[in-house]
């Protein structure tokens, strides 16, 4: 899958919109840290809440959610569909 | 011959639940040798044969990315059989690390966990077409209710390492995990209505953060309640009915010489727990009787917040203020334990990932947050002069615990990371294996911290019996009196408040021409200084010896200038 105009960092998804992973642009081991807890393309995520004053983001995906640093979230893009 | 099974999963699965259910109850933490990862040890019985069970930490695959599931991969080599957890209801993320396992050539049963749930769920799995597939038995079981677990059991001789599936790169496993997924599993969605809005009210900020608010008062009422409770029908009544005449009857046998000193306390004045001092007196009933209820208590608490799920919560939502601080979200367990007692702790820095984030946490644990024995000689001291100075002081440790957070995390070398970590539904906890959990740590915090607590003892009282540590004190009086604006009496009991807070608090009361500010200023210094020696010992294990002489030249320059700010601020002086 390829990026374009369309796609963003999960940072910018609002909340309760679902979007696909398109790329996952960290080292190799943060990338396959996030394979191997489901996040990988193609893979529909959605942001569940944002704590403020720059605090992590919980997601969900599939059955699992997740927190992770905004730092993390930002290598992460997705296309809302 | 199989004489050790291994339990392997992702973290989260209920795994110590079905580790639990099968162990009886000789379980036994052990620390993995070299490192600071901990696991829980077990029997079972095969065939009337009994067998080693071993429950590793919770890993998402095989290729390591923390210590944790470095050890998780190193338990594996010496397994005969593996028991692969799987979480019924996240099928498809799980089978990545039962594939790499199934690659191995370890015989390996599938336990697929939660069940009932992924029925609830609308998740259906076709575990015979599973079997099939993968050539390794597969078991459905609801660890929680115990169902299917007999099976799993009966079942573990089969467990076979397959022929088909052979070691692949990380593509080709995701690949084959999308065709398996496709045969076995049809889903057709239904929603926990009430649970999701409750996992959505609790992690929303806006109605999360008042809901933890009121989850920790909750907490630390069921703490106090457990606490109070245990003292005064247990352990209070065991101490004075049946410990009491045996110490008076060994009183008069020993006689007026040193040994009664040390043991006992001082000869001729009736023993009293909190006041005689001696190693069987006062330093048996502190740990015992005045500090181990509420570690109990504490510990309880902790463990239903686990398996509840409630915790991964807490971490998200204080995440942000932890992580300006230089740690993360599970900051606050050192914390919230250390208000039992700063050993347990200690010994929970360790969930935190570098050696940055341990030593800011190990550090603010030892200067801002006081024990149950320090809050009761705060109490002790103030108490009679109103809320309004024990509010001076616990202001003070607020402020400190955040500013010095700050500047550490400026200052302090290293890295730390983001929080990162799964939030899982919502559970009831399994009561059986939540008594075990706290059983565990109890026993763990017995073995790790009454050795030293009783060394304290043994310590300060022969220093105080040869007049060394009235010695230091009076070396100290002038630094007392110009720095902080204190008697010169006072030194001493700092001095000794190293090794034994209580004996401190006991001294302060009696030195005349301290009024309440005064009791204040040393009421703090004595809270920040220094922790016990018991804390002390494990602080330096968990750190390592050079990184507690740091942090411990920041404790005495932190007191030092609080002590003096105070004196400025409150005497006017």
């Amino acid at each position: 899958m390829s990026m374009n105009e369309k796609t963003i960092s999960l940072i910018q998804l609002p909340q309760k919109k679902k979007a696909k992973i398109v790329s996952v642009q960290g080292g190799h081991q943060f990338n396959r840290r996030m394979c191997v807890m489901g996040l990988r393309e193609g893979q529909i995520v959605e942001i569940v809440s944002k704590q403020p004053f720059r605090g992590p983001l919980t997601i969900s995906i599939g059955n699992c959610k997740m927190t992770m640093g905004r730092g993390m979230a930002h290598k992460i893009y997705v296309e809302e569909i | 011959m199989i004489k050790k099974i291994v339990l392997m999963g992702n973290p989260n699965v209920g795994k110590s639940v079905v580790f639990s259910r099968l162990t009886g109850a000789n379980v036994i933490s052990s620390n993995y040798p070299g490192t600071t990862v901990d696991f829980l040890k077990g029997k079972m019985r095969l065939d009337g044969t009994p067998v080693d069970i071993i429950d590793a930490p919770g890993t998402y695959s095989l290729s390591p990315s923390n210590k944790a599931e470095e050890v998780a991969l190193k338990m594996l080599k010496d397994a005969d059989v593996v028991i692969n957890v799987v979480d019924s209801t996240n099928l498809e993320r799980n089978l990545y690390l039962t594939l790499e396992l199934l690659e191995k050539e370890i015989p390996v049963i599938i336990a697929l966990n939660l069940w009932d749930e992924a029925k609830h769920l609308g998740i259906y799995i076709d575990e015979k077409q599973m079997e099939e597939m993968l050539e390794v038995p597969v078991v459905p079981i609801v660890a929680i209710t115990g169902e299917g677990v007999k099976e799993l059991v009966d079942k573990i001789k089969k467990a076979k390492s397959p022929k088909k599936i052979k070691p692949t790169i990380e593509e080709a496993r995701w690949i084959e995990i999308g065709q398996i997924i496709k045969k076995v599993e049809k889903i057709e969605h239904k929603h926990h209505k009430l649970r999701e809005r409750l996992e959505d009210l609790t992690i929303k900020p806006i109605t999360g953060i008042p809901i933890s608010l009121a989850i920790i008062i909750g907490a630390f009422w069921v703490v106090r309640l457990i606490g109070e409770t245990l003292i005064q029908y247990v352990l209070d009544p065991i101490f004075n009915n049946y410990y009491l005449p045996v110490l008076n009857r060994l009183s008069n046998i020993i006689g007026d010489n040193f040994l009664h000193t040390l043991l006992l306390g001082e000869h001729g004045v009736e023993l009293e727990f909190i006041e005689s001092l001696g190693i069987l007196t006062t330093g048996l009933y502190v740990p015992i009787a005045v500090v181990l209820p509420y570690i109990i208590a504490f510990y309880f608490m902790l463990s239903i917040l686990e398996d509840t799920g409630y915790l991964p919560r807490l971490a998200t939502l204080v995440d942000n203020v932890f992580h300006k601080l230089g740690m993360h979200g599970h900051g606050i367990v050192p914390m919230f334990l250390g208000l039992g007692c700063n050993v347990p702790g200690a010994l929970a820095t360790r969930t935190l990932e570098t050696r940055k984030q341990r030593f800011i946490s190990a550090t603010l644990l030892a200067i801002a947050i006081p024990c149950m024995a320090q809050l009761a000689m705060i109490f002790g001291i103030l108490g009679n002069y109103g809320v309004f100075y024990i509010g001076i002081v616990f202001i003070t440790l607020g402020i400190l615990y955040v500013f010095l957070g700050l500047v550490l995390n400026k200052f302090v070398k290293g890295e730390s990371p983001e929080i990162f970590l799964e939030i899982p539904p919502y559970r009831k906890p399994d009561f059986k294996a939540t008594f075990k959990k706290t059983w565990m740590r109890i026993r763990w915090f017995l073995k790790e911290a009454i050795p030293f607590l009783f060394l304290g003892v043994l310590i300060i009282n022969v220093l105080y019996a040869v007049g060394f540590l009235q010695w230091l004190g009076s070396i100290l009086a002038p630094v007392m009196q110009g720095l902080f604006g204190l008697p010169g009496e006072a030194s001493t009991a700092l001095v000794i408040g190293f090794l034994r807070k209580d004996i401190a608090t006991g001294m302060l009361l009696t030195i005349d021409g301290m009024g309440p500010m005064q009791l204040t200023i040393a009421a703090t210094m004595l809270t920040i200084y220094f922790p016990c020696v018991a804390t002390f010992a494990v602080l330096i294990r968990e750190l390592g010896i050079k990184d507690m002489i740091k942090s411990s030249i920041i404790m005495i320059f932190t007191t030092v200038i609080v002590g003096f700010i105070m004196k400025i601020v409150l005497l006017g002086v």
